[in-house]
C-alpha cells in the first residue's frame, strides 16, 4: 500500500487545492492519518474510493473526537526598563524577567474516518477533519453520499458531539432522544442531577394542558367544586 | 461457492423484491407499524417503525437506543484494563472475542507482545465462540420461522458444552474477562485441554445432524430462498462485515486479510455465498461452524506449551505512550473494532467501539423495501444482532 506522503501526493494531483495535510502519530502502529480541508472533502473521498490504485471502497468506522478548549502556559523572557535608585541617583536599566503567559488555544470537533479497501485488501487509511469551534460553527461535509456505512455512525457522532453533517439526509440523533439538548461524549458534558427533569415528550402535552387550564379558568373551577363535593 | 442445485428448487423471477410503484388513494391507504421495542423478533429492545401497504413494506426506519448506556464515557473515565470486563457487555454472546479485539488494540498501541500459548488459547476460546454464537443464532432464525424450540434447543445444547469448558477456564459461562493485554488470564490446565478436544470431537456429529435437519426443509427453503437480497456492492459500500457480506459472495475475511494472532497458520477456507439472500446466510453460517471445528482441531494439536502472559507486561501504572491506534478482529458478527486515543495518562483519552451489529443494519431497510411484513422478522434475524453491542 502506498504511504501517506504517496497518498497525500496523489490526492494533490487529482484534486487540486484539497488542502491535505499528513498528521503523524507517535505510536508503533504507525497509523499516520490525513487531514482535509472540509471544502474538498467530497472530492477527495470520491478519488479515494474510484481510484485504481487505492479502492478504498470499504468505510469502516466513522467516529469523533473532542478538542476542548485548552489555557497554555508558556515562559517567556521579557526585557523591560526598570527605575532603580543607585547611590541616591535614579538611573533606567534594561532587565530581562521570565514571564509565565498564559492563553487559550481554541478547540474543535474532529470526526476521523477509518478506510480500507476490500478489492485490494489494504488499509487502513486515516482521515480527519476538524469543524472551526465547539459552538455555532460545527458544520462538516457528510460523507454519506460516497460511503453509505456512514450513514448510522454520522447520526451517532451527529447525536454524542454534536457535529452537523451536511449533505446527510436523515441527520437525527440515532442514541438518545429527539428531545435531548446536549451532547454526552462532549469533555465538559455535565450529567443532569435527575434524567426526570430532561424534557420528554409528555413535556408538550402538559404545556399545552396548562394553557388550556388558563385560557378555561371555569372549567378548574368545576373540577375543584367536584372534588369538594367527593 | 455454489450450493448443490439440489437445495435451490425455487428460483423466483427476476426482480420480484424489488420495490414496486405504491398504488395508494392516499396516505390513510398506508398503516404504520411500531415492530418492537418489544416485540419478540427483536432479541432485546429494539423499534423498527414500519409502514406498509397491505402486506408489503415500503418504508422501515430502525430506532436505536433503548440499551444506551455510554459504554464509550464510561471506559473513557476508567482506566485501560478496567473497560475489560466491560466489553464483555456489549455482545453478550460472544464476549471472548470482545476481550480480543479490545486487547489487540491496546497490544497494537503499545506494541506488546503475546507468548505463543496465549495466541493458542485466544484462537482455541475465539473459534468455540464463534461455533456456537453461529449456532445459537441460526437457533434463533428458525425459531422466529415458526419452528418453536427444537431447533434452538439443539442449538444450545451444544452451546452449554461450551459455555461450561467456558466456566472451567475462567469462572463464568458468558461474562468471562479473559484476556490481558499482551496474554490471557489464566492458564489452561491439560484436563481442559483434553476436556475441549472430547466436546470438539463431538461437534462434527452435531453440525451434521443440524444441517441434515435444516438445509433442505421445505419450509425453510420457502421462506428464505430469495428473500432480503443483498448484492455485493451495496453490502461493500454500505460497510456490513462477517458473514452477512460473505452470503452475498464477497471475499473478505479480516482472519484472512490482516492475519492478526496466529491465523496465518491455520489452514481453513472462507465459504462465500451467491445469492445474498436469507438462505446463503444460514448456510454461511453453517458452512463456517465446519470451518471453526477445522481450526480447532489443528490449535488443539499444536497448541506449545509456555508462559500464557508477557512476562513483561505491566499490569499497574499502565500508561501508554501519546498515539492513537485502529485494532480489528473478524469477530462472529462481523468487523469489531476499537479506535485509542492515548494522551499518556492512565484512562484512554479517546475509546470507541465499532460495533458490527449497528453497521449491519444500516441495510435493513434496502433488505426489506417489497417484502412482506413476516418476512422482515426473518430478514431481522438474518442479519445476527446483539443489542448489547448496537446500542452500547
Amino acid at each position: 500500500m502506498k504511504t501517506v506522503e504517496e497518498i497525500k501526493a496523489a490526492i494533490e494531483a487529482a484534486v487540486p487545492g484539497a488542502g491535505v495535510e499528513v498528521v503523524l502519530n507517535p505510536s508503533v502502529c504507525g497509523q499516520h492519518s490525513l487531514r482535509l480541508a472540509p471544502g474538498c472533502a467530497l472530492e477527495v473521498a470520491k478519488f479515494l474510493r474510484d481510484d485504481a490504485e487505492l479502492a478504498l471502497d470499504f468505510l469502516s468506522n466513522v467516529t469523533g473526537v473532542d478538542w476542548p478548549d485548552k489555557e497554555v502556559a508558556e515562559k517567556v523572557k521579557v526585557t523591560r526598563t526598570a527605575t532603580k535608585t543607585v547611590d541616591g541617583v535614579e538611573q533606567q536599566a534594561e532587565e530581562s524577567v521570565e514571564e509565565t503567559r498564559k492563553h487559550v488555544e481554541p478547540g474543535c470537533l474532529e470526526a476521523v474516518y477509518h478506510l480500507f479497501s476490500v478489492k485490494l485488501k489494504h488499509g487502513p487509511v486515516v482521515l480527519r477533519m476538524r469543524t472551526v469551534n465547539r459552538s455555532d460553527q460545527v458544520e462538516l461535509p457528510s460523507l454519506t453520499p460516497i460511503w453509505r456505512s456512514a450513514e448510522f455512525q454520522e447520526r451517532e457522532v451527529f447525536d454524542l458531539y454534536g457535529i452537523v453533517f451536511t449533505g446527510h439526509n436523515d441527520l437525527r440523533r440515532l442514541l438518545m432522544w429527539p428531545e435531548f439538548k446536549d451532547h454526552p461524549m462532549r469533555r465538559d458534558y455535565v450529567e443532569p442531577d435527575d434524567f426526570e427533569f430532561e424534557p420528554t415528550a409528555h413535556d408538550s402535552v402538559l404545556a399545552r394542558a396548562q394553557a388550556h387550564r388558563a385560557a378555561h379558568p371555569e372549567e378548574g373551577a368545576v373540577a375543584t367544586q367536584e372534588e369538594a363535593k367527593a | 461457492m455454489n450450493f448443490p442445485a439440489i437445495f435451490r428448487k425455487k428460483e423466483k423471477p427476476a426482480g420480484w423484491n424489488q420495490p414496486v410503484a405504491v398504488q395508494t388513494h392516499g396516505e390513510g391507504d398506508l398503516l404504520e407499524v411500531a415492530m418492537g421495542p418489544h416485540h419478540p423478533s427483536t432479541h432485546g429492545v429494539f423499534r423498527m417503525d414500519v409502514a406498509l401497504d397491505g402486506e408489503r413494506v415500503i418504508r422501515l426506519k430502525p430506532v436505536f437506543g433503548y440499551l444506551h448506556r455510554n459504554h464509550e464515557k464510561i471506559a473513557e473515565g476508567i482506566s485501560y484494563l478496567a473497560s475489560m470486563p466491560y466489553t464483555d457487555r456489549l455482545d453478550y454472546i460472544c464476549p471472548i472475542t470482545n476481550n480480543w479485539a479490545y486487547a489487540l488494540a491496546v497490544e497494537k498501541l503499545t506494541g506488546q507482545e503475546v507468548p505463543e500459548r496465549a495466541e493458542y488459547l485466544r484462537v482455541i476460546t475465539g473459534e468455540l465462540t464463534r461455533f456456537q454464537n453461529h449456532a445459537s443464532s441460526i437457533g434463533f432464525l428458525i425459531q422466529e420461522m415458526g419452528a418453536s424450540g427444537t431447533p434452538l434447543m439443539y442449538a444450545f445444547r451444544e452451546r452449554e458444552k461450551i459455555l461450561d469448558l467456558f466456566e472451567e477456564l475462567t469462572g463464568a459461562r458468558m461474562m468471562v474477562n479473559y484476556m490481558r493485554f499482551g496474554g490471557c488470564r489464566v492458564d489452561a490446565s491439560s484436563a481442559w485441554l483434553d476436556k475441549t478436544r472430547s466436546v470438539v470431537a463431538g461437534l462434527p456429529g452435531f453440525v451434521d445432524e443440524f444441517e441434515t435437519l435444516l438445509r433442505s426443509n421445505e419450509i425453510l427453503m420457502a421462506r428464505t430462498q430469495g428473500v432480503g437480497i443483498l448484492t455485493p456492492e451495496l453490502a461493500i459500500n454500505a460497510g456490513v462485515t462477517g458473514p452477512m457480506l460473505r452470503a452475498s459472495g464477497v471475499n473478505y475475511d479480516i482472519r484472512k486479510v490482516d492475519h492478526y494472532g496466529i491465523y496465518d497458520r491455520f489452514n481453513f477456507r472462507v465459504p462465500l455465498g451467491d445469492h445474498g439472500d436469507v438462505y446463503d446466510r444460514f448456510m454461511i453460517r453453517m458452512l463456517e461452524m465446519r470451518e471453526s471445528i477445522g481450526i480447532l482441531e489443528q490449535a488443539l494439536k499444536e497448541i506449545p506449551g509456555g508462559p500464557v502472559m508477557d512476562p513483561k507486561a505491566k499490569s499497574r501504572g499502565f500508561r501508554p505512550k501519546p498515539g492513537e491506534v485502529y485494532g480489528r478482529i473478524e469477530a462472529p458478527k462481523g468487523e469489531l473494532g476499537f479506535y485509542l486515543i492515548s494522551d499518556g495518562g492512565p484512562n484512554p483519552y479517546r475509546y470507541r467501539v465499532r460495533p458490527p451489529s449497528l453497521i449491519n443494519l444500516t441495510v435493513l431497510e434496502d433488505m426489506c423495501l417489497g417484502a412482506d411484513v413476516a418476512d422482515v422478522v426473518l430478514i431481522f434475524g438474518s442479519v445476527d444482532i446483539v443489542l448489547g453491542e448496537v446500542d452500547r
